[in-house]
């Protein structure tokens, strides 16, 4: 293993109000070039009622992370380091700033890594859910829409009355904010348009009232109009519900709009960690500036492209993933993978700049 | 005639519904364009912006005949494109060619890159002899910055920036004056899709070449455009100089678009 000790990403680790804290977490996959870690020692974390945007390019590992969390990854992967949901509510005790000490966990929570498919099933929906890209793909064509979200509800409440179940079911679309959703729930997925489909996902995600709602790039396949309802849709429902929302996209654009917190993801690893004000105005780390200055704005300026294209995951340079395509590369990036380092409160960057 | 590229009233409708199936047995016209006029001089880039299902794929495929108007004219370096036979109108082709959004699907996964780059010179120039056909696709391979050994190899071996230089090498081997790109950048991420729009504006410069650009980001298009047409519904709702668009633009849905765009705060400078 080429990790360092314990790679601890997030100066937030273990926060006492925190909902999801994820810690040094590494996914190993088998592949005919034998095993690569598409995530590679990931810390982070998310409060109730917060945004954090998880930002990174294709093969950065940002959706591997997210199935890791959701307890869906596919069969063979190797996870190791901690996963915990719904944390400590009683203790308010803080520990002596210790970062680099285990912290304490309350009893209330559990490490999810290593549990069984049935634990999962009790965590996934419940205590976290997903929303994806495509909505077309991940609704049923051939089922209307109200039977869909019935479906997700009952799967949380096996119990409730069918009188109840129809109450609960338009209550979810409408929450949602799908317009006439009486009429839309007698509607089959092809008769509504993109917008309004991953409206029907979202209210699907929500019908096991959980605390974290993952985001993969949910308005990536959308028009830039419709993109901006759902966002805001987010948005209200994470501030009325106190969601915890992870929201996955390579739009350092969208990230400005609907993030308190950004996660700067790169072959496996979060390379930088802030809040987005100062991740966005002042990127620390090399390859967020050059993002940064790779994406198209309004207003014609001279767009900068990285150089290079992002490493295989079997042929990881033995430091700084990013070195080979840094201008700013020296001897010591290759020695070893830099450690995460903090500067000043709320931000961090994996680089030896910092 | 100064204009390289003069469209008039050109128009597509679809028939929809009328199946078997449907409850009208008459069904109904959609007309995907509807009368769009616009003029594109030379060296200039003509960006057309829209969102899904306004027209502005099915208008770039008309362009190049890929798509048959039912109305209008196309008028490129004066003559009616419309009025040309079979045979004309492929002679004419080499002047006009097409970037596509997908580079993993728009190339043939069982040709050499080779033989996909050389390959418009097969169909269109046949006086085009072996030796000059090797030179000439080593000479497009390095101009949009790819190895000369990329020959040798097959699509699925290379990334897809990398498969989106390769067809514009294809389209580039003709030494056309024209070419319509369909969403080029749009399947790329980020750092790569910049390379790939510098490497277009590159090429511009260094060929005199005219875009006609399709996009539905208002970011990427204000980078190269020139002009810039907005489409909706079948039509330009707007269409004027690229500062104008973006800057006073006039119409309420130029307007829309330009809102819902989410920004990146200008950085502080370091």
């Amino acid at each position: 293993m080429e990790c360092v000790g314990k790679n601890r990403d997030s100066i937030y680790d273990f926060d006492v109000d925190g909902l999801l804290k994820v810690n040094g977490l590494t996914v190993e996959l088998a592949t005919p070039v034998g095993w690569v870690q598409p995530v590679n020692g990931v810390s982070l974390g998310i409060r109730a009622g917060e945004s954090v945007g998880l930002v990174g390019e294709s093969g950065s590992g940002k959706t591997m992370l997210s199935l890791a969390l959701m307890g869906l990854l596919p069969p063979g992967a190797r996870v190791s380091g901690e996963i915990w949901l719904d944390g400590a509510t009683g203790k308010k005790e803080k520990d002596n700033a210790e970062t680099q000490s285990t912290p304490r966990i309350a009893e209330k929570s559990r490490n999810l890594v290593g549990q069984t498919e049935e634990e999962w099933r009790a965590v996934r929906g419940r205590k976290i859910a997903m929303i994806f890209q495509e909505p077309m793909t991940s609704l049923n064509p051939v089922m209307r829409v109200g039977s869909q979200v019935a479906e997700a509800i009952r799967a949380h409440e096996s119990r409730i009355a069918e009188a109840a179940l129809h109450g609960r079911t338009l209550e979810a679309l409408e929450q949602a904010s799908v317009p006439e959703p009486d009429v839309r729930a007698r509607q089959f997925p092809h008769q509504l348009s993109g917008g309004l489909r991953q409206r029907v996902m979202i209210a699907m995600a929500l019908a096991g009232r959980p605390k974290v709602l993952i985001a993969d790039e949910p308005t990536t396949a959308l028009d830039v109009t419709v993109q901006k309802q759902i966002l805001e849709l987010l948005d209200k429902l994470r501030r009325e519900m106190g969601l915890g929302l992870l929201f996955i996209t390579h739009d350092l654009g969208v990230v400005a709009r609907i993030a308190d917190r950004v996660a700067v993801m790169y072959a496996g690893r979060i390379i930088e960690q802030g809040s987005t004000e100062q991740v966005l105005a002042a990127p620390l780390h090399p390859y967020t500036q050059g993002l940064l200055a790779a994406s198209p704005k309004l207003e014609r300026g001279k767009l900068v492209p990285i150089p290079g294209t992002v490493p295989q995951l079997n042929a990881l340079p033995p430091g700084c993933s990013f070195a080979p395509r840094c201008a700013f590369h020296r001897v010591e990036c290759d020695a070893r993978v830099p450690e995460f380092r903090p500067s000043g409160a709320e931000h961090g960057a994996r680089c030896v700049l910092v | 005639m100064n204009h390289l590229l003069a469209v008039r009233k050109l128009t597509k409708r679809y028939r929809r519904g009328g199946g078997i199936l449907s409850e009208s047995q008459r069904g109904s016209d959609f007309t995907a364009v509807d009368e769009v006029s616009f003029e594109v001089a030379a060296g200039e880039t003509f960006a057309i912006v829209g969102e899904s299902g306004c027209g502005k794929t099915t208008l770039a495929r008309m362009l190049l005949r890929l798509i048959e108007p039912d109305a209008g004219e196309i008028l490129f370096e004066g003559k009616n494109i419309l009025q040309l036979s079979a045979e004309g109108m492929r002679a004419e082709r080499r002047q006009m060619q097409m970037i596509f959004q997908d580079p993993f699907a728009s190339l043939n996964p069982r040709m050499k890159v080779g033989e996909i780059v050389g390959e418009p010179l097969a169909i269109h120039g046949r006086e085009v002899g072996k030796q000059e056909r090797t030179t000439r696709v080593a000479e497009a391979l390095r101009r949009v910055g790819m190895d000369e050994g990329a020959v040798q190899r097959y699509p699925h071996e290379f990334s897809g920036g990398q498969r989106q230089r390769i067809g514009i090498a294809r389209a580039l081997i003709l030494r056309p004056k024209l070419i319509v790109a369909d969403e080029p950048v749009s399947a790329l991420d980020v750092s790569v899709g910049a390379q790939v729009l510098l490497l277009l504006q590159e090429l511009q410069q260094e060929l005199g070449l005219t875009y006609i650009f399709i996009s539905h980001s208002l970011p990427v298009v204000a980078q190269l455009a020139t002009h810039i047409a907005v489409m909706r519904a079948g039509r330009f709702v707007e269409c004027g100089a690229a500062e104008q668009i973006l800057q006073h633009p006039r119409v309420a849905y130029t307007k829309e678009l330009l809102a819902a765009v989410p920004e990146i705060p200008a950085p502080a400078s370091n």
